[in-house]
């Protein structure tokens, strides 16, 4: 472990470019981060809200469809880029790239990520490949079809294979590999920050759940992404280059013979890709799970249940993660046996899962539980990662996922689970340092109306998905009324059409607190949740080099809430233990 | 199966209904109720950790070895199964029946008969999906895939594609017609058609040029097909291999890579030359040809 030398080598920069554009301050790159995936995300929803009212009422008029209703293939490449939108430019980045950057360092007591050049690189990158991804609309043809998992061959023919599928899909192909760039870098960054820049004291035992969370995303990170880039720049190579990678020969499409390709395996692209797809979930997710953890602590005033089964856990969950990929692929002609392998692998991870989920009841237990918003959207955060693993069960049973695979089942799940869990933690990361970040509170009451109609409104939405997937419903359909088998099920999409719309409206609440708060919130102490990470040890918001030259030194553990003997219930990872009992 | 998916669902509403009602209790028992409270000394249980680690942990492996059962049967089609034979494309499925009937988005199968699949798919990746018989299997181009189901009840049941495959995937849509085994045979009948799949096979086997290499009496520059689909292969390198029909379709559209001793390698491939439907009519020759006896010319 090195410590950091405070010479004088750090000025901040005085432009307005060098501050708050081309920043090398992992505070800054943290909240562009941030607000790039605020605009991905109201984007990612816009989309969706069009894909449900288009369900539910075919023939309505939207403002992009002149003199008509909604194409089929209009409504797959809103359903495709809302998947790929969501994934990459908002569960990717807003959790890890965004809090992890702004709090990773300053928590472990440095005064920037080991490469802040990198860093600044990274960020542009994935700025790079958002934009890359957006204009897949405005080419000929549109935005691709695919899906967000865009399986081959569908995603290698081009142009013959449905609109969307030429120009749209290579710059979709394009704007992912970009995005895999990024997340490399930022990966390698993580990992070497946090094993380098640790203040003194500050020893593996002693840092808090969220930094073992991303550093363990990051490890997740490095590995998945590199497997992402290489099967994406294989795919591009078979749509440009004539390559076979994934397409077999002899295909007939609409007609035409492919005679330019042979001896490709469409199978291949589907282990590439789960073998990146069921990491990235967790990427998505274990930035909140130590996020939760830090909240649920902090606001019970009692230390985490179980530090060392946490960070087990995350460890465990993590590895676990790449040996599952092929519960994706059950139905795609596997052989039982290996069915069997990844089965048992699948609800292994069960496991590590109960644990979390365990010790979180276990840190509250006993507590003296503050209902801050944060703390709402932590237990929030709990609740749907129970629901949605627990659905998770039945897809682990290959018996059962014959019938759920590809049905709405599936797109229940894993918006439980990995789209909202994700979203909750990432507002729970927002009501609790908000006021770091901006020197002001986030209004507590607006805060908590945003919270219910957050969390009634989500269950509304993909609690009866569950239903429909048990009744049968195929996924990615464009159509659900020309067929009548699912006519039964029309009131239920209507009903889901509708939660969508208020839950969606009331995001606005939130976008109002945060800009309005921004601007006229209360203005923030130094430590205004009596929280105990170094964070808190500074001012709101931060000075250029976090610590003014002073880097802390550290003498405890993460969580020392409510310690016999002391005179306030939280004891901060710096204070000296001669100042403990003493006012500070 | 649906045995097993109850369990599930009595499981997961035991644990969500456990955990909620913690976390209500605990919100409820333990909120702050003033600046000055503070919580009693910290407990750190390991028998309450060591228990929550091992009951989820035999809950697991019971649902597996319960499941994994389940599944195996469910992946081994019965002997003497009824087949069709199945080709999707880009957005219609095709279907045939061994004894020459052809359909499009539409089977007619007996009732209680056990019914396999043999399917491939001619452009994009399909997924032929029929909840009723809570089963479902992706359709891949350039390989076979299979599945079984026996139906228990006369009816109409919807066929969906599963599998994301392009503009129209929500239209490629069909039904399973289930009859009695009585209607089924008037339906054959009525719909009887003038080749079966092994004959329209053996017409392509004569037109395309096989039978002059492939003969009967071994005195061709092909080995003998009779008596030999269902086999063991043994290839030039030693691998040993089971004549099926993945085996015959690669064989038939890439000869070079199944090299067999004795032989010279002079078949061509015939690729672009058959499509998948008369590739599977081939097949359905050869295999009409296993019991080492010509099959009965009308
Ligand atoms: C020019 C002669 C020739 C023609 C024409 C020919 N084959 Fe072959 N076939 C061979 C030879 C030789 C082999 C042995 C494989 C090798 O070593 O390449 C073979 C192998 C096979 C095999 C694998 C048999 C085994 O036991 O491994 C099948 C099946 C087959 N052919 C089917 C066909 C069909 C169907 C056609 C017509 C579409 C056909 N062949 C046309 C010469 C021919
Ligand atoms: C505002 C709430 C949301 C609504 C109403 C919504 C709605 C939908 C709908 C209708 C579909 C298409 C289902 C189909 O046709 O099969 C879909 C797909 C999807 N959504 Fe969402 N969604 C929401 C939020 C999210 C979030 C937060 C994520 C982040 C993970 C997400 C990720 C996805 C993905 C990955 C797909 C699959 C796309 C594909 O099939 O390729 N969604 N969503
Ligand atoms: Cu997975
Ligand atoms: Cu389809």
């Amino acid at each position: 472990m090195v410590t950091h030398d405070s010479g004088g080598h750090h000025h901040p920069p005085t432009s307005f470019i060098r501050k708050y554009i081309f920043s090398t301050d992992h505070k800054v790159i943290g909240l562009q981060y941030y607000f790039l995936a605020l605009f991905s995300v109201f984007l990612g929803m816009a989309l969706s809200m069009l894909m449900r009212i288009h369900l539910v009422w075919p023939s309505a008029k939207m403002p992009f469809t002149p003199g008509g209703q909604m194409t089929p293939e209009q409504y797959l490449a809103l359903m495709t880029m809302h998947g790929s939108i969501m994934v990459f430019m908002v569960l990717t980045t807003a959790p890890q790239s965004g809090f992890g950057n702004y709090a990773l360092p300053i928590q472990i007591g440095a005064e920037d990520m080991a490469f802040p050049v990198l860093n600044m690189l990274s960020f542009w990158t994935t700025l790079l490949s958002l934009i890359v991804l957006v204009s897949a609309f405005f080419v000929n043809g549109g935005a691709p079809i695919s899906g967000w998992t865009a399986y081959p061959p569908l995603s290698a023919l081009g142009q013959i294979a449905g609109p969307g599928q030429g120009a749209g899909q290579t710059l979709w192909v394009v704007g992912v590999a970009i995005f895999c760039i990024g997340s490399l870098l930022g990966a390698l960054n993580f990992i070497t920050t946090t094993v380098d820049l640790r203040a003194k004291g500050m020893t593996l035992g002693r840092m808090p759940l969220t930094v073992w969370a991303w550093l363990v995303t990051a490890i997740l990170g490095l590995l998945a992404f590199g497997v992402l880039l290489a099967a994406c720049l294989l795919l591009l190579l078979d749509r440009i280059a004539g390559t076979s990678f994934f397409i077999p020969g002899g295909l007939v499409v609409t007609d035409t013979p492919i005679v330019s390709h042979t001896g490709g395996s469409p199978l291949l692209w589907q282990h590439l890709f789960w073998f990146f797809g069921h990491p990235e979930v967790y990427i998505a997710i274990l930035p909140g799970m130590g996020v939760a953890s830090h909240v649920l602590s902090t606001f019970s005033r009692k230390p985490v249940f179980g530090y060392k089964a946490m960070v087990g856990a995350l460890g465990a969950i993590g590895f676990l993660g790449f040996c599952v990929w092929g519960h994706h692929m059950f139905i795609s002609g596997m052989s039982p046996y290996s069915a069997f392998a990844f089965s048992l692998l699948t609800m292994t991870i069960g496991v590590p899962s109960a644990i979390k989920t365990f010790n979180w009841l276990g840190t509250l237990w006993g507590g003296r539980i503050q209902f801050t918003t944060a703390m709402m959207f932590g237990l929030g955060f709990v609740s749907l990662f129970v629901t949605g693993g627990l659905s998770g069960l039945f897809l682990a049973q290959p018996s059962i996922d014959l019938y759920l695979h590809d049905t709405y089942f599936v797109v229940a799940h894993f918006h439980l689970i990995m789209g909202v869990a994700a979203i909750f933690g990432i507002f729970a990361a927002t009501y609790f340092w908000f006021p770091k970040m901006f020197g002001r509170m986030l209004n507590e009451t607006i805060g908590k109306v945003h919270f219910w109609f957050t969390f009634v409104g989500v269950y509304s939405i993909f609690m009866p998905m569950h239903f429909l997937g048990l009744a049968g419903h195929p996924r990615r359909y464009a159509d659900t009324t020309g067929v009548n088998f699912l006519g039964p099920l029309h009131s239920v999409h209507y009903f889901i059409t509708l939660a969508a719309m208020i839950t969606i409206s009331a995001q606005l609440i939130f976008l109002f607190n945060f800009f309005y708060s921004m601007k006229a919130g209360q203005k923030a102490s130094e430590n205004p949740w009596n929280a105990t990470t170094l964070e808190w040890s500074i001012p709101s918001p931060p000075p250029f080099d976090n610590f003014a030259g002073r880097i802390p030194v550290v003498y405890r553990g993460p969580y020392e809430f409510s310690v016999p003997g002391a005179t306030d219930d939280y004891i901060p990872q710096h204070l000296t233990p001669e100042r403990v009992g003493k006012a500070h | 199966m649906d045995h097993l998916y109850f369990f599930l669902t009595g499981l997961t509403l035991f644990f969500t209904f456990l955990i909620f009602a913690t976390i209500f209790y605990f919100m409820i028992k333990y909120r702050r109720r003033s600046e000055q409270e503070r919580p009693p000394a910290t407990q750190q249980s390991l028998p309450l950790e060591i228990s929550w680690i091992a009951i989820p942990s035999l809950i697991c492996v019971f649902l597996f070895l319960w499941g994994a059962s389940l599944f195996f049967a469910a992946a081994r089609p019965p002997q003497g199964a009824m087949e069709i034979f199945v080709v999707g494309k880009q957005w219609m499925w095709h279907l045939q029946h061994p004894e020459g009937q052809r359909e499009i988005n539409q089977l007619h199968i007996p009732v209680d008969v056990p019914v396999r699949l043999t399917m491939t798919s001619e452009d994009v990746i399909h997924d032929f999906f029929v909840p009723a018989f809570r089963m479902k299997m992706d359709v891949l181009p350039g390989r076979y895939t299979s599945e079984w189901f026996q139906a228990t009840k006369p009816g109409s049941y919807h066929l969906f594609c599963a599998q994301y495959c392009g503009t129209l995937h929500s239209g490629m849509t069909g039904t399973i017609e289930v009859m009695t085994p009585t209607d089924y045979a008037q339906w054959l009948r009525d719909n009887a058609s003038t080749r079966s799949m092994a004959e329209s096979g053996q017409e392509l086997f004569t037109r395309l040029g096989c039978d002059t290499c492939h003969l009967a009496d071994g005195s061709g520059a092909g080995p003998v097909l009779q008596g030999r689909f269902g086999k063991q292969v043994t290839l030039r390198d030693g691998q040993n291999l089971a004549m099926d029909e993945a085996y015959t379709r690669q064989a038939i559209l890439d000869p070079a890579s199944l090299p067999l001793p004795n032989y010279r390698p002079v078949m061509p491939t015939f690729r672009g030359q058959v499509s998948e439907e008369q590739i599977l009519q081939l097949i359905a020759y050869i295999k009409s040809l296993g019991s080492g006896e010509r099959t009965q010319v009308p």
